[in-house]
């Protein structure tokens, strides 16, 4: 059951803005650590591999490998300690949860580079972007060009009588 | 002056203090409530004041609970329970009292109604471990087992556990933290689980124990 009040209280102890990542990418976790009276930071470097629960509760696995030795660690998403999550990479995947990357070692465990729109390299997406951007540009020329045109068609009338 | 009120449980959460620590919460509309009547030691034999929760429908409400809260130019209320003073209080009534009350207090009791799970076996109303799964156990896998002695005494001991009507009952929580009070919306924010459903009806007030 989702209740006004609930959601109220939610929202007072969750970040405005999450981070965004999804699942399969490479991410930097930046841990808030106390140690005595200082604070610092630690990074957590992995690939994402499972999300879980909503709102307040929301968990992420991350998992990584360290000398050869697979590690993985579940953080909070909301949590205050978790600082920020800086995407490094993203991998192509299929599945929302990645558990079978436990089962494979070495070059196995490497995922396939994505890029956004699809696009095979990170060349030919940067080119992709650059080809949208003069697209929606060349639209935005056009469309003020045709606003002109037709201020000048209303303004014609006045003048002619 | 113990300070009491009435409510409805929200229903459940955690938030994050400063430091990371995640907190379950359990998050309680508290109040307004109207003295419908305050019980004073000369006229009832003891001190209380009794709270209204929650308006309910005048064609629902009997004679007498429009009576009565007529007495105090109010709806006729669907939650209505007296909070147990110590003391004569200074509250008059027909007077509103809101979740501000608890705006320096630090534990309270809360008072529900449990979930009411129906006649209920040994192992679910209390906790018994069931006898095994195999090793020649037949058809009793849920059963209590012993009740006691045999021919002495040749009865079975009062008291003993059995299985039978479980949950619907008065339940109280007790010592609760208040985690935090929200003014605007009337909201009580309690670490811990506290009885009865989500929308059920709750007491809450300050705790006696120390």
């Amino acid at each position: 059951m989702q209740n006004r009040f609930m959601e109220l209280v939610e929202q007072s102890s969750m970040k405005a803005s999450p981070p965004k990542f999804e699942i399969g990418d490479t991410v930097d976790v930046h841990v808030r650590i106390l140690e005595g009276e200082k604070e610092r930071i630690q990074i957590f470097n992995g690939v994402v591999i499972a999300r879980s629960g909503t709102k307040t509760r929301e968990m992420f696995v991350v998992r990584r490998i360290v000398q050869g030795e697979g590690v993985e660690r579940k953080f909070p998403l909301h949590s205050p300690r978790i600082a920020d999550i800086i995407v490094k990479r993203s991998g192509k995947v299929r599945r929302a949860k990645l558990y079978y990357l436990r089962g494979l070692s070495g070059k196995a465990v490497r995922l396939k580079e994505r890029f956004p729109g699809g696009k095979a390299t990170a060349a030919e997406a940067t080119a992709a972007k650059a080809e949208r951007r003069a697209k929606r540009s060349a639209r935005k020329a056009d469309r003020l060009a045709a606003r002109d045109a037709a201020k000048l068609v209303a303004a014609t009338p006045a003048t002619t009588e | 002056m113990r300070v009491g009120l009435l409510g409805r449980k929200v229903g459940m959460t955690q938030i994050y203090e400063e430091n990371g620590t995640a907190i379950p919460i359990t998050v309680v509309e508290c109040g307004p409530c109207t003295v419908l009547q305050v019980r004073t030691a000369e006229r009832d034999g003891y001190h209380a004041i009794q709270l209204g929760f929650a308006d309910k429908k005048r064609k629902s409400a009997t004679q007498a609970e429009r009576g009565h809260a007529k007495k105090v130019n109010a709806e006729p209320k669907r939650y209505v329970r007296e909070i147990r003073q110590e003391t004569p209080v200074d509250v008059t009534e027909g007077q509103t009292l809101t979740v501000e009350m608890f705006a320096d207090i630090k534990r309270v009791d809360v008072i529900g109604t449990s979930k009411g799970r129906g006649f209920s076996g040994v192992l679910k109303r209390h906790g018994f471990k069931g006898l095994r799964a195999t090793h020649g156990v037949k058809r009793m896998h849920r059963h209590p087992g012993s009740s006691g002695p045999s021919a002495d005494p040749a009865h079975t001991r009062k008291g003993i556990k059995k299985p039978g009507q479980f949950g619907n009952t008065r339940v109280t929580s007790r010592n609760l933290k208040i985690v935090r009070v929200d003014l605007t919306n009337n909201l009580l924010l309690v670490k811990g689980a506290v009885p009865g459903p989500n929308g059920g009806y709750v007491t809450i007030q300050q705790t006696n124990k120390v």
